[in-house]
């Protein structure tokens, strides 16, 4: 595999002082008109080294950030994509241990922002402390569960604290007032915004209430907003970014990919690289 | 959210967030209409003239002969569509129908739960979709027809393990896409706040009729009180009135599948532990990593790798005490229930029947008064037992 490297990348990393943060992403990118494309897969998809390879070429195509999801058995806030996609990283053979491994690996490479996308079970399960630790020890930037609210989150909150990871909470277009107001103050890194009604997985268009939503959440907070889920062509990262986001986040677009030809890694990654170029040249705010 | 929905540290609200609001108005439509005369009126009606409440709490002479005991069953088999289950759908489908909701969707393993959500949404004229895994949609055809026949309309899940856990997810998703006008009807104590608090609200009139039975006919508090626990709707649904009274012991029973040390089995508090499944902090059935096990019982009502939450509270309390029965028990319970008295239990129940026998058995336990929860009737079952029994029909 031919790696180029990236030209906006801050070069090889190896200390984690020398990563880079949520805010100098959004601050570089700023600088050049652009918002940020942040792609995601489940570490492991179809399996270690495949997937790493998928990573690298998402790296090539000018992925900003990574978000990475750690396999889990019933991932009720995804949808049919990335439930197969767990499905099949479990099979072969990815458990905690192994995907905090995928990280590392990911850290040889590159020092762009790194989300991890965990159901709760897996963190409670390790030991919330534990998990950020070893987190933080492999260059994680963000952690996000998807089904822990605010409510639940004190430990987390705690945790993330102590080891200066972000804690990314999502916003829906359910989510009221205060309740936007609470969810500001507590998370960091930049607000998690879920573009539909609903799970992740491909959608036709950006629903109009996600750029209402977009413009709600800039008035009310400082916080960078990135869009997730539904996001899966390049006109709706265009949308998204055009209506005031700071980035857009991609899943199920790059893992239908893989799920319909990972019994064709070179074929797969061309047409990853082909799909998230796009996306990425998206970015680039016009001034109208 | 006004309530933290826990039960000591367990429960919670581990709810992805598009589906905090609906949980919000969900929590504060039940928390008025729990003391709403009208809606509790209305409530009485349906449970008297249409599910035929209250059941008899029957002290099965033969079998108390047999033990030595004084053992009666609170019948809720007798009820309309088989199963306690319908105490609980008909209180979350009047009140979504209070909350002006369109829709109903439900999880179904074996299909009782599905069946009673069907029930009530032809009752109140509610479109009605009910999730059920593959597997389960091939072992109950019956019961897929009969909730068909009903108007619902049966989804077939093909995700997973393609059995109740993934069910539950494919209806967390349908939800979390339809939040607006649909109802989620979750069947057991289980899920994120108010779910437990509320399915065993409205299951709570299995133990008050039974207290009120037994002061009758006894003029004591029963000695035990045994119930078989699946997500732990039955059991709660009977223990709770009895939780003041220390002097009665509690005794929930799991399907302990082909043994626990099998690993088939759906024991998750004998054998599970902490963590976080569907909502809520509770017992699971899990591996070191935290990821969720397939869980095996002969009856798909406890054919489920989690728990609801405030059994777990109890167990760790210890105020309830948590034991199994293997498919193969469960099957003599089914077969002595049946030959002895003439009432066939549905599998799940008769776990706790086959419980039963085993401790009226011990010396220690002579002569105590026992209180079975029969949840449910066997119909459903009858052609599982005559395969496993060997007999074709
Ligand atoms: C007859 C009967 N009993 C018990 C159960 C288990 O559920 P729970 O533990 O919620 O009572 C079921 C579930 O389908 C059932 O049909």
């Amino acid at each position: 595999m031919n790696f180029k490297k990236q030209k906006h990348s801050p070069g090889k990393i190896h200390s984690s002082n020398t990563l880079e943060t949520y805010d100098e992403m959004f601050k570089r990118l700023k600088k050049n008109k652009k918002g940020a494309f942040v792609p995601f897969i489940v570490a492991g998809d179809p399996e270690f080294e495949t997937s790493l390879q998928i990573v690298k070429t998402l790296l090539e195509s000018g992925a900003d950030a990574l978000e990475i999801g750690f396999a889990f058995s019933d991932p009720v806030a995804d949808g049919p994509t990335i439930q197969e996609s767990d499905l099949r990283a479990l099979d072969s053979g990815m458990n905690t241990q192994k995907s905090f491994e995928f990280i590392k690996r990911i850290r040889e490479f590159t020092s762009i922002p790194i989300g991890l996308l965990v159901y709760y079970n897996l963190i409670y399960k390790k030991g919330v402390d534990e998990f950020y630790k070893e987190a933080k020890r492999c260059g994680v930037t963000s952690i996000l569960s998807a089904d822990l609210p605010p409510e639940e989150a004190e430990e987390a909150l705690q945790a993330a604290k102590k080891y200066n990871i972000n804690q990314i909470f999502l916003v829906a277009h359910t989510t009221q007032k205060n309740r936007l107001d609470k969810i500001c103050q507590m998370a960091s890194g930049f607000i998690y915004l879920v573009s539909v009604m609903g799970v992740t997985g491909a959608r036709k268009e950006v629903q109009n209430s996600t750029v209402d939503l977009i413009k709600r959440i800039r008035n009310h907070s400082d916080l960078p907003v990135m869009v997730g889920f539904g996001i899966s062509k390049s006109s709706h990262v265009k949308d998204v970014i055009q209506a005031g986001a700071q980035g857009a986040i991609v899943g199920s677009a790059i893992i239908e990919i893989i799920s319909k030809n990972h019994d064709k890694p070179e074929l797969m990654l061309q047409k990853i690289k082909k799909e998230t170029s796009k996306m990425k040249e998206a970015t680039l705010i016009e001034v109208i | 959210m006004i309530e933290s929905g826990k039960f000591g540290k367990y429960g919670g609200i581990f709810a992805p967030e598009l589906l905090i609001p609906a949980l919000e108005e969900l929590e504060s439509a039940f928390l008025k209409y729990k003391d709403d005369k009208k809606f509790n009126q209305e409530l009485e009606f349906y449970l008297k003239e249409f599910a035929g409440r209250p059941t008899n709490l029957y002290l099965a002479k033969n079998l108390s002969q047999k033990l030595g005991c004084r053992i009666y069953l609170k019948r809720e088999d007798m009820l309309h569509t088989g199963a306690h289950k319908i105490n609980n759908t008909l209180g979350q489908g009047l009140m979504a129908k209070y909350m002006g909701k369109k829709r109903l969707i439900a999880e179904t393993g074996a299909g009782q739960h599905g069946i009673a959500t069907a029930a009530v949404g032809a009752l109140f004229g509610m479109p009605t979709d009910v999730y059920m895994g593959m597997e389960d949609v091939k072992r109950q055809r019956l019961n897929v027809f009969r909730m068909e026949i009903s108007g619902a309309k049966v989804i077939p899940v093909e995700t997973g393990s393609k059995t109740l856990k993934d069910a539950i997810n494919e209806s967390m998703r349908d939800w979390m896409t339809n939040v607006q006008d649909t109802h989620y009807l979750i069947g057991s104590t289980m899920g994120f706040h108010p779910y437990p608090t509320m399915v065993k609200h409205f299951q709570t009139v299995i133990g008050k009729e039974t207290k009120n039975q037994i002061l009758e006919k006894e003029k004591k508090l029963p000695d035990v009180i045994i119930a078989c626990v699946g997500g732990g709707s039955n059991a709660i649904g009977i223990f709770s009135e009895f939780i003041p009274d220390s002097e009665v012991e509690l005794i929930g029973v799991e399907g302990g599948g082909h043994g626990i040390k099998s690993g088939n089995h759906g024991a998750t508090l004998c054998a599970g532990s902490e963590g976080v499944l569907h909502g809520s902090l509770s017992y699971v059935l899990q591996d070191t990593d935290g990821q969720i096990c397939e869980a095996h019982s002969v009856s798909a009502g406890l054919d489920y790798p989690g728990v609801g939450p405030e059994h777990a509270y109890l167990h760790t309390q210890r105020r309830a005490r948590y034991v199994n029965v293997t498919d193969s028990q469960a099957l003599r319970g089914f077969q002595l229930l049946s030959c002895y008295e003439g009432i066939m239990p549905a599998l799940e129940s008769a776990h706790a029947i086959a419980y039963m026998e085993k401790y009226a058995q011990k010396p220690e336990n002579k002569g105590k008064t026992i209180v079975v929860n029969l949840s449910g009737r066997g119909d459903k079952d009858m052609f599982l037992a005559a395969s496993i029994l060997g007999v074709e029909v």
